[in-house]
């Protein structure tokens, strides 16, 4: 394990494994990205908050491409996104993504959602793909859900093993967009457990959240975004005892004080 | 036995059930050949490319606004007699007639397949396809692992209508001569008088093959939905 990701570093020209370079995106009239600058480095936790609106959640979709961009470059490990086709399936096999509504494949039972990639995109062999799918969900706390569907399963367990589909394909860096908000209060936590236990592995994640209590625990850098800027960047100890924009504080303000 | 062979004689000389045989025959593999083509074109209808969007678009409402009729004679008038198309059967004219038939009968109910599946296709929500393409799955990886599966679950029932109807349209391969049951019909109409009953006969025949297939469409739609 330590061999492989010392190899991998070794390849690597730079710590920058996920860069941004004056991205810009409208939906119509909306600009919904503005100048876009951000560069994420190997094994570190950013993460995204800002008000609904923002652009935090198409910022994090446009790293792997489920958004495009009409303008900047946004490159991965070096290598800048490709267009549509087998480059950008490859490219997005590496990025790994969980989503607010965690999209499990609803016909196939959690094993398989965890074993899809592995065999169709990384070619596994399905007894090997199969141990580490089983592997993997123990690590997230579902190992004994393995053979159910995910209706059958309540909203934390499903993300969770939405956290492991994506794991499953050993990704170089984490997208998580908003893993927690439509979750029922009392779910939360196990999700976020979960994320706290990768974070503190050395994944490189990048989280779009509203938990604020997570920001603060487990990133080592606050994106704050608002109206399709980013806004300030900063230390969570920075960012929440003394933000300098009066956005943030404006924001800050109205989440922090109840 | 003396009433039944009475009421029945018109029966005799003629073979129903190798008629109905016909019918059976042409609806399975016209419905193999819809199915398979109507899925290729529901997949053009979604697919990214414009060309293969475009062409998808244009058969569906060519094909689809045609009259049956129009489609089987024009293979056998148009496919066959002018473009001297013989699919393997040069000398047999009744395997010719047989087979443009099936290939007409797939060729117009593939537009109405691809029509139901690609409403099938609008219920998958689209985080399912998003998050199949975030693992790194090609466009047609995810149609056929991801998307079709669940667009087929989902629209089981109107394809048991698309086959229903398929089933009475094989009727029209009578037009260029196929043996199935209409053809059948109308020779029995004309040569016997017990019209009514002939009529009675054929009607039940279809019924007889046609209602299984609603009925276990409808349950197997029913066991087989995707629960979300």
């Amino acid at each position: 394990m330590t061999e492989v990701a010392v190899a991998k570093n070794s390849t690597a020209s730079t710590s920058d494994l996920v860069v941004l370079k004056s991205v810009n995106k409208h939906f119509g009239a909306l600009h919904v990205l503005q100048d876009i600058e951000l560069t994420i480095t190997r094994g570190e936790v950013v993460v995204v908050i800002g008000p609904s609106g923002s652009g935090k959640s198409t910022l994090c979709r446009t790293i792997n491409r489920l958004e495009t961009i009409d303008s900047g470059e946004i490159t991965i490990d070096g290598k800048p996104l490709p267009q549509e086709g087998r480059e950008l399936a490859r490219l997005r096999a590496d990025v790994g993504m969980v989503f607010q509504s965690f999209n499990l494949f609803a016909h196939k039972t959690v094993l398989e959602n965890v074993t899809l990639g592995q065999l169709k995109v990384r070619k596994a062999d399905k007894k090997q793909a199969e141990e580490k799918a089983r592997a993997l969900l123990d690590r997230v706390g579902v190992g004994t859900q393995a053979d159910k569907y995910p209706a059958q399963l309540s909203g934390g367990q499903q993300q969770r093993v939405a956290i492991a589909r994506a794991l499953a394909m050993d990704p170089k860096v984490m997208l998580f967009d908003e893993p927690t908000s439509a979750l029922d209060p009392e779910m939360i936590n196990e999700v976020l457990e979960v994320m706290q236990q990768l974070a503190q592995e050395g994944m490189t994640m990048v989280v779009v959240t509203h938990e604020m209590g997570f920001a603060r625990s487990a990133a080592n850098r606050v994106v704050f975004m608002a109206d399709g800027r980013i806004v300030e960047e900063a230390t969570p100890d920075q960012f929440f005892s003394n933000p300098r924009s009066d956005r943030a504080k404006d924001f800050l303000s109205k989440i922090l004080h109840h | 036995m003396e009433a039944r062979e009475i009421v029945f004689d018109f029966l005799e000389g003629y073979d129903v059930l190798a008629a109905f045989w016909v019918t059976v025959k042409l609806t399975l593999f016209s419905a193999i050949g819809s199915l398979v083509w109507g899925t290729l074109l529901a997949g053009m209808r979604v697919s990214p490319v414009p060309l293969m969007r475009g062409f998808g678009t244009f058969y569906v409402n060519t094909v689809r606004n045609i009259p049956l009729t129009v489609i089987i004679v024009f293979s056998s008038l148009g496919l066959a007699d002018v473009f001297g198309m013989t699919l393997g059967a040069s000398d047999d004219f009744d395997a010719l007639s047989f087979r443009l038939s099936i290939l007409g009968l797939s060729a117009y109910t593939a537009a109405f397949v691809c029509e139901a599946l690609r409403s099938g296709i609008n219920t998958v929500p689209m985080g399912q396809a998003e998050a199949a393409r975030a693992l790194g799955l090609s466009f047609t990886q995810v149609l056929r692992m991801i998307v079709l599966p669940q667009a087929f679950r989902a629209v089981i029932v109107p394809l048991a209508n698309v086959l229903i109807a398929l089933t009475k349209n094989t009727t029209v391969a009578a037009a260029i001569g196929v043996g199935e049951a209409a053809l059948l019909m109308k020779e029995m109409i004309e040569n016997e008088a017990a019209t009514v009953l002939i009529a009675f006969i054929f009607a039940l025949g279809f019924v007889v093959l046609t209602l299984p297939m609603g009925l276990i469409l409808g349950w197997l739609g029913k066991r087989l939905a995707v629960k979300r």
